[in-house]
């Protein structure tokens, strides 16, 4: 066992803090740094970038356009980007949708969308939620019935992220009923300009609109946009679900997250001292520390042994709930550092910053807000009590 | 040894449960909270008129003499009701403020005012990096002529933008964190050289930025002796404390009620989400925190009425730990329990929440809490 870089490791660790230092745009440093909100034309510049560079999609394999990186050097591409403060790449196409199309597509399908998404060209949300399933995702009641060549779809798809900004929205939707709710589903790809798709927005506890529900009443979908074979949709959600659960954990988020912890913690000040020197708060922010650090042991053992474009199983439950804990104890460290400026809320500015003098710490505006807000990484991509039941039954045998 | 509320009390408490069911639906409350003052001028008439206004103040000035015990049912049902009106701002602490430490004539011309509805008080004691720490006082007073002339910050001073007038804590001699030589001044809102920078708070009040920029107060603004207002101070914040300890049982009780409700109905795999063991015992957990905050709540109340300073300091620090221990296990779980739409602002679960995390900071957060009673 080494942690140490090779040296041929240590020069890609350079050529990719140079080409970040270089490409990565500084409005969208300032905009991540501060955790203004992110609009869509901040994350389809940044993956412009990252994709005419060829770095936009490190999970992929080399034959669809991944750059065939070791899991080392994935590792140190995405610390290096949590250091730069560089936005994340959206999931729905990069991480979600193309390894389903890579392992279930067909080679229409993959020449038709892979090079849209690797060039963020055509924008996808997720439609697996729906008001009665969530946690019981297969119990889900979106109808497609087949006539002639298309499917006509009806049903209502909610709590679907960037819903208002998507061109596609790939949905798990009933094609028959069966026996076991988990049969008779299938996943199509389907058109948010279509007729009969509405997307009603919702706004978040923090007042923001990122959410959205989704109704689709009597929408054609041609049935070459079926993926994999009918009815057997739910090895492809379960497939795709491994891949979001992995990519929720954000380790070299997390750690960026607690340099910005250090340095507020550093400047607010309690009883003369700051409050990183009060052992108190010093112990708090060490507890979340030591808790990410052995996510990131954990998590650079898990994928170590993965190879390009394998999703991790069960071990995606495991950082998925270790990772939003982290996450979520530090935007509540982040949001007590401030103290009484917890509570000014000026919602432009979580949109746009300061243009004018901000009230006490200029970041302090932005953490109970994402503190609030946060509560969500618990919920999605499968609530921490679905990963743990997961986690019972498949790894533990109860 | 009674641990039950009086009659008057109890009656009083039905009559604003009445009328907050009434008036005061969480659709009302949303859009007092933005209507760009915050609260509701008839809604603050109708307190008055109630009586609610006079609770906590004595009887020859107007008031019930409840007290701070008395105060408690006031104070769970603006939990409950989410309540935006200024009662926490004008007549806790602007109140106690003016009882505790005004001249009789002072008392005479304000208290009756206050419970009539007529005056709105706000308190001025936060700085920029005070923390929670009340000593920490930058902001100066110094003698000009027969009065004072005021200069300084302060910060998320809560309803200051409807206040008529706002009571601050200054510096009048020692240095910046010494207990000794703070002193309180009343001055009108609308005073020459005050400016205000009014805003929304994340749980839905209102609060300003305050700057006095040498404002001339006369002799008569002092309240209380001059250099020496540093342990009434403490003591109105600790009653204070204790009256956002009652609010806050008002809001975890609703927070339990609203996701155990939640849990029966709502359904997935087939049966009620209530049916699974771990989240009956995370609403378990829930119920026993507001049980025993309730129990600490109390305890708190009836020490800043009866109790020594030391009894004070521990049973209110107490209190406003086990606040911050309901931030995580009933605050976060209620959201977690209801899934996706527990992190949505339609849902008035979510603004609990927030109401239940904010009283967490208020008057300092669990750490520092947590000090004190170690320290007291
Ligand atoms: C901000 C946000 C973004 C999202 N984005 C998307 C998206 O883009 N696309 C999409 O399809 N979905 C999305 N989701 C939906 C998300 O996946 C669901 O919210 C989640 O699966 C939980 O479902 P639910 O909200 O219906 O809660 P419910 O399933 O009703 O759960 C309520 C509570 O019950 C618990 N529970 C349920 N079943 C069990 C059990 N068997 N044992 C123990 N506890 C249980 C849950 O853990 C939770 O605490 C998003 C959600 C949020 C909050």
């Amino acid at each position: 066992m080494d942690l140490n870089y090779t040296p041929e490791e240590k020069a890609f660790q350079l050529e990719v803090r140079s080409f970040l230092k270089e490409s990565y745009p500084k409005e969208l440093q300032d905009k991540v740094s501060k955790g203004i909100a992110l609009k869509k034309e901040d994350y389809v510049r940044w993956q412009k970038i990252l994709a005419k560079q060829g770095w936009v999609a490190p999970g992929w394999p080399e034959k669809f356009g991944g750059p065939g990186w070791s899991p080392v050097q994935k590792y140190i591409f995405d610390e290096e980007c949590g250091t730069a403060n560089c936005l994340r790449t959206v999931a729905f196409g990069l991480v979600m949708l193309a390894p389903v199309l890579m392992e279930f597509g067909t080679d229409e399908q993959r020449e038709k969308y892979l090079s849209d998404i690797y060039n963020s060209d055509v924008w996808w949300c997720q439609g697996y939620s729906e008001p009665n399933s969530g946690s019981d995702l297969a119990s889900l009641q979106t109808r497609a019935e087949k006539q002639g060549d298309h499917y006509i779809v009806n049903g209502s798809k909610t709590w679907t992220t960037h819903g208002h900004y998507a061109d596609k929205m790939f949905a798990l939707v009933r094609t028959s009923k069966e026996d076991r709710k988990q049969k008779g589903i299938s996943f199509l790809m389907l058109d948010m300009k279509a007729p009969g798709v509405t997307v009603d927005p919702i706004i978040t506890v923090d007042g923001m609109h990122v959410v959205n529900q989704v109704f689709l009443d009597n929408v054609k979908v041609p049935v070459e946009n079926l993926v994999g074979v009918e009815g057997e949709g739910w090895t492809i959600a379960k497939y795709l679900l491994q891949h979001e659960r992995t990519y929720i954990a954000q380790v070299p988020r997390s750690k960026k997250q607690i340099e910005r912890l250090k340095v507020l913690a550093g400047k607010e000040l309690h009883n003369g001292k700051s409050l990183l020197e009060d052992d108190r708060f010093r112990a708090k922010i060490a507890e979340i520390e030591i808790e990410l650090l052995a996510l990131e042991m954990t998590s650079l053992r898990i994928l170590s042994k993965m190879s390009a474009g394998q999703p991790p199983g069960s071990a995606s439950s495991l950082l998925k709930v270790k990772g939003t804990e982290v996450q979520q104890a530090i935007t509540a460290l982040l949001m007590e550092a401030t103290g009484y400026y917890g509570f000014p809320y000026f919602k432009e500015v979580l949109k746009e910053g300061w243009n004018e003098e901000a009230v006490g710490p200029e970041e302090a505006t932005f953490l109970a807000p994402h503190y609030f807000d946060w509560r969500k990484s618990s919920i999605y991509g499968g609530s921490n009590e679905i990963q743990k039941n997961i986690m019972a039954k498949a790894v533990l045998g109860l | 040894m009674n641990l039950e509320f009086t009659e008057e009390q109890v009656m009083l408490q039905d009559a604003l449960n009445k009328y907050l069911e009434k008036e005061y639906s969480f659709e009302q409350r949303q859009k007092l909270s933005r209507n760009g003052v915050g609260y509701s001028e008839e809604n603050w008439q109708n307190f008055a008129d109630m009586g609610l206004l006079g609770v906590p103040f004595d009887e020859q000035y107007g008031g019930f003499g409840f007290g701070a015990t008395g105060l408690i049912v006031v104070m769970e049902a603006i939990g409950k009701g989410l309540v935006v009106e200024p009662y926490l701002a004008s007549v806790v602490l602007g109140g106690q403020l003016i009882q505790q430490a005004g001249s009789e004539v002072q008392k005479e011309a304000l208290i009756p005012q206050l419970i009539a509805g007529e005056l709105k008080l706000a308190f001025a004691y936060v700085e920029r990096n005070s923390r929670f720490n009340l000593a920490d006082v930058a902001f100066k007073a110094e003698k000009e002529g027969d009065g004072f002339r005021l200069s300084g910050k302060k910060s998320v001073v809560f309803n200051a933008e409807t206040a008529d007038k706002i009571i601050v804590s200054a510096r009048t001699a020692g240095d910046q964190t010494s207990k000794e030589g703070i002193s309180l001044f009343i001055v009108d809102k609308g005073a020459v050289g005050l400016s205000s920078r009014d805003y929304e708070t994340v749980d839905g009040l209102r609060a300003s930025e305050l700057d006095f920029d040498g404002v001339i107060v006369g002799a008569d603004a002092l309240i209380g002796s001059l250099n020496e207002a540093y342990p009434v101070i403490e003591s109105v914040i600790d009653f204070a404390s204790a009256a956002i300890c009652a609010e806050s049982v008002g809001v975890i009780t609703q927070l339990r009620e609203k996701t155990v409700e939640y849990l029966k109905t709502r359904k997935q795999f087939g049966q009620p989400i209530g049916a699974f063991q771990v989240l009956q015992h995370r609403t378990v957990d829930m119920f026993m925190v507001e049980e025993q905050m309730r129990s600490l709540a109390y305890l708190a109340a009836i020490r800043v009425t009866d109790g020594t300073a030391e009894e004070r300091l521990k049973s209110v620090s107490a209190a406003k730990v086990y606040l911050g221990d309901a931030r995580p296990i009933v605050g976060e779980q209620s959201a977690q329990l209801h899934g996706g739409i527990g992190v949505t602002d339609e849902l008035d679960v979510a603004h609990y929440v927030k109401r239940l995390t904010m009283l967490n900071v208020l008057f300092g957060d669990r750490d520092h809490h947590m000090q004190r009673f170690c320290q007291s």
